[in-house]
């Protein structure tokens, strides 16, 4: 699905009144709610994008509120892989850690794929994580950068927790040292 | 010898437990700020994996994002949000995170309530499930906003997985105009270098126009680094920040006092030290600033007009078409004397009580006008406390203002103070995002001032006059 914008924020991707649920399901229907309400030819409300799950947009995609519910909401609607010419950097953490793949390719080769789609709704766009390529029908392949442990954890299905509770008795004995630095502790106030 | 580092180098080696080939880092946190709407399904994470919080001494939560701020604020009326306060209330009890709720003198925005309690210290890192969690870098302290997930692992394990950003100084000197503040520097400084000119660092505000400012203003600046993409924005600590720590609630006293001084001292970049990139700003040549459009960075000075479409590089204009669309203005035309219905004086950017003596100068005697709504929004229970005692309170209401209770409220439609669909609001918040403060509503960023002068003439106008010697 084509999503030919800059800057879309957090607050576009699920508006505030959504957050006040405690799960993490039933997002799909706030993704980007307001947009979707106001014009009727957005990508979403097109039929012809509904089994879409790749979206494709423009630059600093996520920026804004550190609302991990935007990623969540994006999973929910039914995305797998977004695609973008850069990131906001908490939305990047947020996609990592639900297994959201985010894809980072230069702008030409982005305004290709959405000619290509304009042409083809129907478009198929492989995604090899694995290998890190995008396939495209013609045969023709973009390389693409992936975090190395990010990917690790998607393809073994591994977790930051996991991580860093192996490291667990390293971390505790660290922390503990920690204390003698500090000033504070909010248990109870120093007067 | 070793290499001279920058401030942020020192926190960042000061914390990094372990780095192994190939990983990010193991990176430790100090403190974490609590609040509901982030915090449900972190808790739910240590359920899942039954898992203790690995110290609660270092947690704090309290309710700010979704709580009415009408006088009667018990009563929540959305039964999720209902919902949503009463599950950080049991979550709270059962894992023994000390909270803040209504009424014990210390609830308020979690950036507001840290700094006054005094818990915001140097050389810190914290964490909140909040992208403004970067104000507390006002301190000298290494904040950044995390997803849920990452609010989980830090109550689980005290750490979390970083990669190590880059670095950024940004140096603004001069000395600031009457009429203009802090809100403006940093509202000008993402105009020149856009929403995405600090994404992937942490950035260093230094020089001459920050060294005089007070911990307010550096808070505010430090607060929207997230707005033009940094991680996270911190100024150095200094006299100013030792003077405003001493004596609050958690402060180290006595001999602790001294010491911590000491160590906060080292907290300096050393000469010599360099950073990924370099940026600077002129201070003395700004005016107020207001944004006209759909992100922070779209801020012209209070005296010019909204752009043209065909001045920006062929792949912003669709982007820059539509937000001009959104706020209904034309292109070229002038943003002053623009007609506003609502005016909002609040937020983690702009509602402590500094903010709120500057408004209240301003309106003395004065009335807002007749079509304008306007909402003051202290920004914690000990800064509606401080108003009330000066008096302040009662300026707000004989204006026509409405003075209420602290929490985010209007700042992000997720409460009940959401500003009506096509309505055009002047905010002294940090986002004017498609929709952010209420469904089709229209934001306009500026400074407190900029706010009052504006809720005061019912259309945008400058504060200049009101600071003329």
């Amino acid at each position: 699905m084509p999503l030919p914008i800059n800057d879309l924020d957090t607050d576009q991707i699920i508006p505030a009144r959504y957050l006040t649920r405690i799960g993490k399901d039933g997002y799909g229907e706030g993704c980007f709610r307001q947009l979707r309400d106001q014009d009727p030819d957005f990508p979403l409300n097109q039929e012809k994008y509904a089994d879409a799950q790749i979206l494709i947009s423009g630059g600093n995609f996520g920026c804004g509120s550190s609302r991990e519910h935007a990623v969540w909401a994006l999973k929910d609607y039914g995305f797998k892989v977004i695609i973008a010419s850069s990131f906001a950097d908490i939305f990047y953490s947020n996609s990592g850690k639900n297994g959201l793949v985010l894809i980072q390719l230069p702008e030409e080769v982005i305004q290709l794929l959405w000619e290509k789609i304009e042409v083809d709704p129907t478009y198929a766009i492989n995604v090899d994580l694995d290998r890190q390529k995008i396939c495209l029908a013609d045969d023709s392949e973009y390389d693409f950068d992936f975090d190395p442990f990010r990917k690790e954890c998607i393809l073994k299905g591994y977790d930051d927790l996991d991580y860093l509770l192996s490291n667990k008795e390293q971390i505790e004995k660290w922390l503990s040292a920690r204390e003698e630095d500090l000033f504070y502790s909010t248990l109870e106030p120093n007067r | 010898m070793p290499l001279p580092r920058t401030i942020i180098d020192k926190i960042w080696d000061a914390h990094t437990v372990s780095q192994q080939d190939g990983h990010p880092a193991i990176f430790a946190i100090d403190l974490q700020l609590v609040h509901e709407v982030t915090s449900a399904q972190a808790f739910d994470l240590l359920r899942e994996r039954n898992l203790p919080i690995w110290n609660p001494g270092h947690f704090l939560a309290t309710v700010d994002h979704s709580i009415p701020t009408r006088s009667d604020r018990h009563i929540i009326l959305d039964t999720q949000a209902k919902n949503q306060v009463e599950k950080i209330r049991d979550n709270v009890k059962e894992y023994g995170v000390p909270f803040h709720d209504f009424d014990s003198g210390k609830q308020g925005i979690v950036h507001v309530i840290g700094p006054e309690l005094g818990l915001t210290q140097p050389g810190m890192t914290m964490v909140c499930g909040d992208s403004h969690t970067s104000t507390h870098g006002a301190f000298g302290t290494l904040a950044f906003g995390v997803g849920t997930t990452e609010v989980g692992l830090v109550m689980a394990t005290g750490c979390l997985l970083q990669d190590k950003p880059k670095t950024m100084r940004v140096t603004i000197n001069g000395e600031l105009q009457p009429g203009v503040f802090a809100k403006d520097v940093i509202l000008a400084l993402i105009a020149q270098e856009g929403v995405r000119g600090g994404t992937g660092c942490i950035v260093e505000y230094a020089g001459s126009a920050v060294e005089a400012m007070s911990m307010e203003e550096r808070m505010t600046i430090c607060n929207m680094s997230i707005e033009w993409g940094a991680r996270a924005g911190l100024v150095a600590p200094d006299q100013t920040t030792f003077d405003f720590i001493k004596g609050r609630p958690y402060a180290p006293k006595d001999e602790d006092w001294d010491r911590a001084v000491a160590q906060w001292s080292e907290l300096q970049s050393d000469e010599g030290a360099e950073y990924d990139r370099e940026v600077y700003l002129d201070a003395s040549t700004l005016e107020p600033m207001v944004t006209w459009g759909t992100t922070p960075g779209q801020g012209i000075g209070i005296s010019e007009e909204t752009p043209y479409v065909v001045d920006f590089p062929a792949e912003e204009q669709l982007t820059v078409k539509k937000a001009i669309e959104y706020v209904q203005l034309e292109e070229g035309e002038k943003i002053e004397g623009t007609k506003i219905d609502w005016a909002f004086l609040g937020s983690c950017t702009n509602a402590r009580l500094s903010d709120l003596r500057i408004a209240a100068k301003m309106l003395e005697g004065k009335k807002i006008a007749d079509h304008v709504t306007m909402y003051v929004v202290p920004g914690s229970e000990q800064v509606k406390a401080e108003a009330e005692a000066e008096g302040i309170d009662q300026i707000f209401c004989s204006s026509g203002a409405d003075w209420r209770n602290p929490g985010c409220s209007s700042c992000l439609g997720m409460n009940d103070d959401k500003i009506p669909e096509g309505q055009r609001c002047i905010s002294s918040s940090n986002r004017n995002f498609i929709g952010r403060q209420g469904p089709g509503s229209i934001t306009h960023l500026a400074s407190p001032a900029t706010v009052v002068a504006s809720a005061i003439e019912g259309c945008i106008s400058s504060p200049v006059s009101y600071f003329a010697s």
